[in-house]
């Protein structure tokens, strides 16, 4: 695991952009920024880091970037890749360059899961992170394929008759782990060093490898923006967000959580979960607590821990 | 010498792209272009060609995966058709908008519904505002040396635009023909390795696709604008140091028998051979008629329009795929529009004709080149836009 003193102190994610105060994905990058190696590009979905990052005629970012579209990431890396291996070979270019695909979860789990798959079923050299604020925060909260059940976006809201999103998240680990992939593996950004090693992992898989990170989002969560670290913890904490890792198949996990907080912890920190804590909707704080159990199970049996 | 070899349209693209020297291809197959893929995946697997192939799981990912390839510095080809090309509509404004020099083989076919695998424009025209300069070919030799020359003028720092070469769906694309082909040095010579103005280079960090507000986007968008208008003189400038190296002569417009034609067929690819046959045979009963093919269609040749139109009095534009609702089809607008401009007086009309395949016969274009002559004669066009041979 990394220490702090080996971070570099070089900030190649540079402050001055426009995220919102508390963002998480802005901590997650800056994190993702130390855990290089080399030359890096980084191909960006849109969304919210894209727009905040680099409103022309500027840039937070000292490394070579590229946006194309939203729903392509992956495709876009994997031209890249190819490009820079067949120059390579060719004698044109003489160096092997790192490429990181980043999308949100908008573009990974929904608009970008077709690009997303094809791409690591070919097996480029890649590093795919999704950090995951689960809605469509960069267009103003609408519902996406990782919004958990029963929270309130503004396709899924907090209705009288339907108390927020029906449906459960995805599993997009499980979806990558089914490509076949070497790497594949959970985060944090409240468990930094954690986060920073598996992006170096990451980055040190020859192939595909794929970092599915919790970006608190004070805007679409609903919470003070001083809160945020302190809720990804939380996530971690009540086993809401299993951060865990499977290497060639193998899986397990990173951080042990033995004595569980009570989900509802969680929960009513964030607005979003707000119409949850009123008498007649009750029984969803249930099912949702009841989801994190079974997933914690699922995840701490494939891990070979007892649950 | 010169090496005569039997290849489909779809081959000589093919053929064509393996001696470029192309670095990256992305491509996912649809009919009827998917021989121009399998054909480049065998280069790559026999090893006679050094590129990595992308088989992307759609069009959408292949034009992605280009865009990316071309800005690390790559050379990049894809092929598609049809819905291929609608899929990729999105991508295809972002490849120009990104100023990267692709490539693309087109084997034009119908769009859906209902779903149709045979040769129209549907394809290209649905896209055409996309700030790709585009090709059409009337045969095999031409989808050939288009594609040597379309490298060259999308690579020109002056352009940085992608090209599209056309080539009929079937008629062209599985149809083979006799083809001379250069030799793969005089390609190379021709073509040498693409030396990228803009690339992302990690040591020279670089932000491209940032968010451009309303600021600074129109500025942008503009610059396309100049870099298609400056593609004239540089597609002009390709077109004569290639037919310094191969002895053919390409242009923005081909003009078959219009000295003193009184009424001309404007038609884009493969139809153009036949109306020049027709063409001959009305010249031998005396018909003073002609074909005005044009080869470049973005940036639309205003110019050598014009003149190639000479003194005819009327022309019969023929377009090979509908624009709903639109006073006129595709290449009748801008032919009319082109006209408008110059202040010049030539009667049109426009034949929508063979949507979905449908053949176009020498007797059907005899007939229009007839309905040319009379309302050359007359000055009165009696029906603006006719659909050629449609049951009603």
């Amino acid at each position: 695991m990394v220490r702090l003193q080996d971070l570099p102190v070089e900030e190649l994610f540079t402050s001055g952009h426009r995220l919102c105060a508390g963002c998480g994905a802005g901590t997650i990058m800056r994190m993702t920024m130390k855990a290089l190696r080399g030359p890096t590009v980084i191909v960006n979905a849109t969304g919210c880091v894209e727009v905040a990052t680099t409103i022309y005629p500027y840039t937070s970012w000292k490394v070579s970037w590229i946006h194309v579209a939203f729903e392509n990431t992956a495709a876009v890396a994997s031209g890249i890749e190819a490009a820079y291996k067949v120059l390579r070979r060719k004698g044109v270019w003489d160096k092997h360059v790192d490429v990181i695909a980043i999308a949100g979860d908008g573009g990974t789990f929904d608009i970008g899961i077709q690009a997303l798959s094809g791409a690591l079923e070919r097996g480029h050299d890649f590093l795919y992170i999704c950090y995951d604020n689960e809605a469509y925060m960069n267009t103003g909260i609408q519902r996406s394929g990782a919004t958990p059940h029963g929270a309130a976006t503004t396709t899924s809201p907090a209705g009288k008759k339907i108390p927020g999103k029906p449906e459960f998240k995805k599993d997009l680990i499980g979806i990558c782990v089914a490509h076949g992939i070497e790497y594949a593996a959970t985060a944090s950004p409240a468990y930094w060093n954690d986060y920073i090693t598996k992006v170096r992992k990451g980055l040190e898989t020859n192939g595909p490898a794929v970092i599915h990170v919790f970006s608190p989002c004070p805007l679409g969560m609903r919470y003070d923006p001083s809160k945020s670290i302190e809720i990804a913890r939380l996530a971690v904490q009540t086993r809401y967000w299993p951060v865990y890792e499977v290497e060639r198949g193998k899986y397990k996990l990173n951080i042990k959580v033995p004595q569980p907080k009570p989900l509802v912890e969680f929960l009513k920190m964030q607005e979003r979960f707000r119409h949850l804590f009123q008498p007649e909707f009750q029984h969803e704080l249930e099912t949702l607590q009841r989801w994190v159990d079974e997933n914690w199970r699922r995840i701490a049996t494939l891990c070979g821990e007892t649950a | 010498m010169a090496k005569l070899i039997g290849l489909t349209g779809n081959e000589a693209i093919a053929y064509a792209v393996k001696q470029c020297n192309v670095d990256v291809v992305a491509a996912y197959p649809i009919t009827p272009q998917t021989i121009m893929v399998e054909v480049l995946s065998e280069y790559v697997y026999n090893g006679e060609m050094d590129a990595e192939f992308i088989c992307v799981e759609s069009e959408h990912s292949a034009m992605s995966a280009c865009i990316g390839a071309s800005l690390a510095g790559a050379r990049v080809f894809t092929a598609t058709a049809s819905q291929g090309l609608a899929l990729m509509h999105e991508m295809l404004y972002i490849a120009s908008g990104l100023r990267c020099p692709i490539v693309m083989g087109i084997a034009n076919r119908a769009l859906s519904a209902p779903i149709n695998i045979h040769g129209d424009h549907s394809d290209m025209m649905g896209s055409r505002d996309c700030g790709w300069i585009q090709v059409y070919a009337e045969n095999a030799q031409e989808a050939y040396d288009w594609t040597i020359q379309a490298f060259k003028i999308a690579e020109d720092p002056r352009v940085l635009l992608p090209v599209s070469v056309n080539i009929d769906g079937f008629i062209l694309s599985h149809s083979m023909e006799g083809v001379e082909v250069l030799e793969d040095e005089e390609v190379a010579k021709f073509l040498p390795r693409r030396k990228p103005a803009i690339s992302i280079d990690p040591d020279k960090p670089i932000t491209i696709g940032a968010l451009c507000l309303p600021d600074y986007y129109f500025e942008i968008k503009f610059q396309q604008v100049q870099a298609l208008k400056e593609s004239f003189n540089v597609i002009r400038e390709v077109n004569r140091e290639y037919e310094t190296l191969s002895g053919r002569k390409y242009g923005f417009i081909e003009t078959y028998a219009m000295d003193d034609a009184e009424a001309a067929i404007v038609c884009l690819g493969s139809t153009a051979g036949t109306a020049k046959a027709v063409a001959r045979s009305l010249r031998e009963e005396g018909k003073k008629v002609g074909v005005i093919k044009p080869w470049v269609y973005r940036p639309f040749p205003e110019e050598e329009l014009i003149k190639a139109i000479g003194n005819a009095e009327a022309l019969a534009v023929l377009d090979k795929a509908c624009s709903f609702g639109a006073p006129f089809n595709a290449l009748c607008s801008d032919v009319i529009a082109t006209l408008y401009r110059y202040g010049k007086n030539v009667k049109v009309f426009n034949c929508v004709y063979g949507l979905g395949g449908r053949d176009i016969t020498p007797n059907d274009l005899k007939l229009i080149f007839n309905d040319a002559l009379e309302v050359a004669k007359t000055g009165i066009v009696r029906e603006y836009v006719k659909y050629l041979g449609v049951r009603e």
